[in-house]
């Protein structure tokens, strides 16, 4: 389980994160929803070590990640970032073997290889993709190679930024899919971000809701829609009156 | 109050300065302490020291040429006057090995290697792609900085002394070819004129200017800020400091070494 306590964080003057708390449970899924703006990739950001929180604790299995030795931490971890973040300079098998090639256990370049021509295929796309370059792909396609990337080293948390940003709806359900299935099929603890209601429904076991900072709401997805809360009732209706500002 | 409004600006640009200038030399040592610690990224270091070193060659020899044909007209033009103008090849020789070469190389290198090295890297940072090298358990400064800054140490020098070369010839076709020099005559006396010092404090020249340019490139590009505007603020930053620090260690270099 990854315990997230009392979290700030600030940038400036903005104040980010104002005691986020919340308890993520092993091997479930676990959406974190919200406006823009609200913090959710910064609190990702901060399990992750990217970002030094203010105030606060984050635990995994118990265990304060500031004690754990930061490459074994991370070792653990997989992530699906918004725009996918592949490496431009890398063909598609070698941003996808990255980890195989420059971790500390190191593949050999065919041994590699054929696993990302494997997570490529698991992800729907042709070996014939391998050699090219990220720039040479559609959204879709990348976001596809990003996911194969995030699972080539099967780890045990899987952070999803918003999986579907700026994707169209038929392949942002097949991305929702994928997330779902691979997901069960390993087993992982997974996290994801997003704003798309159709996302959490189709990749969620929890729901969690973060607004001003704090998490307003947590709860399974069967009850998402009669939570009684009004943060989550009006961003499932997307309703422009509630205690959610529209003028954020 | 408002001497007191115009002191706090000043005072809050120097404390921003030190801010960088502590931030740049803990980014520097990070570097130096990656280094000397495995893992190493061979193929990294090799498309740097492609990028840095082989692509940089024309423009060093232009401008090299360039430069030693105009310093070759320069002296002899001046020279006239004092009626020596038989020193052009010792003076061509002794400027561009000493002056010229390291710092016009130095300069090219600020211009075409710090502004892609920061351009690349901050694009990398505003696209999360540094955060995924920390999400793979790759350190960004052992994967980006340090083969490019190891390629750079080691580059640099041998453009340097590439450049020197390319200007001195650049000097001895004006001289041979317009100023009516002899060939064999030119090539003697810069032979003869030229120390062993003067080349080796060329080449530590071109190894500072090395290491400086792409360090500071890695710095600004990984250190930019969001989007287009931090990239373009990065490149620009980069590029500036990179030179102005280049020349403000060609003086110290060139003090050191006439002090010795």
């Amino acid at each position: 389980m990854i315990r997230i306590h009392n979290l700030h964080k600030a940038f400036g003057h903005n104040r980010v994160l104002r005691g986020m708390s919340l308890d993520i449970p092993t091997a479930r899924s676990t959406v974190i929803i919200g406006g823009s703006g609200t913090g959710k990739s910064v609190a990702l950001k901060c399990i992750l070590g990217l970002v030094l929180p203010d105030q606060g604790h984050i635990y995994c299995q118990d265990q304060d990640i500031n004690t754990i030795k930061r490459e074994a931490y991370l070792a653990r971890f997989g992530m699906l970032f918004q725009g996918g973040a592949l490496f431009d300079s890398l063909p598609v098998w070698r941003n996808v073997a990255f980890r195989l090639l420059n971790g500390s256990k190191k593949c050999s370049v065919e041994e590699a290889r054929e696993i990302a021509v494997e997570k490529l295929r698991r992800v729907g796309l042709t070996p014939q993709v391998a050699d090219l370059l990220p720039a040479e792909l559609s959204g879709g396609m990348q976001k596809r190679v990003g996911l194969a990337r995030t699972i080539a080293t099967t780890p045990e948390i899987i952070f999803f930024d918003e999986p579907t940003a700026g994707l169209d709806p038929i392949m942002s359900g097949v991305i929702n899919r994928l997330i779902r299935e691979i997901v069960q099929e390993i087993g992982a603890t997974a996290v994801t971000i997003t704003h798309d209601i159709n996302s959490v429904r189709t990749i969620a076991d929890n729901v969690a809701m973060l607004h001003d900072g704090v998490i307003q709401w947590n709860g399974s997805v069967d009850q998402l829609d009669h939570s009684g809360n009004p943060y989550v009732e009006q961003f499932i209706t997307g309703s422009e009156t509630g205690p959610i500002a529209a003028t954020r | 109050m408002r001497l007191q409004a115009v002191l706090g600006a000043i005072g809050r640009q120097v404390l921003e300065l030190l801010a960088v200038l502590g931030r740049f030399v803990l980014f520097a040592t990070d570097t130096v302490s990656h280094m000397v610690r495995p893992p190493f990224f061979f193929r990294e270091f090799g498309v740097a020291l492609f990028q840095i070193g082989w692509l940089s060659l024309p423009v060093v020899g232009l401008t090299a040429i360039f430069t030693g044909g105009v310093l070759a007209l320069q002296i002899y033009a001046g020279g006239a006057r004092l009626n020596a103008e038989a020193v052009v090849p010792q003076i061509v020789a002794i400027g561009i090995v000493r002056e010229l070469g390291p710092v016009f190389v130095g300069l090219m290198i600020a211009a075409r290697v710090t502004s892609s090295i920061a351009a690349e890297l901050a694009t990398m940072k505003v696209t999360e792609q540094i955060d995924a090298l920390t999400t793979l358990s790759t350190h960004p400064i052992k994967y980006l900085t340090v083969p490019r800054v190891a390629a750079g140490l080691i580059t640099v020098p041998i453009l340097v002394g590439v450049g020197d070369v390319i200007g001195i010839l650049g000097g001895y076709l004006v001289s041979t070819q317009t100023l009516g020099f002899s060939q064999i005559g030119y090539l003697n006396n810069t032979y003869d004129f030229l120390e062993l010092r003067d080349v080796l404090s060329s080449l530590v020249k071109g190894c500072a200017f090395g290491g400086i340019a792409t360090l500071i490139g890695c710095y600004f590009g990984q250190n930019s800020g969001r989007g287009a505007q931090g990239v373009g603020r990065a490149t620009k930053g980069a590029v500036a400091a990179a030179a102005v620090l280049i020349l403000a260690i060609n003086f110290a270099l060139t003090s050191i070494f006439f002090a010795l």
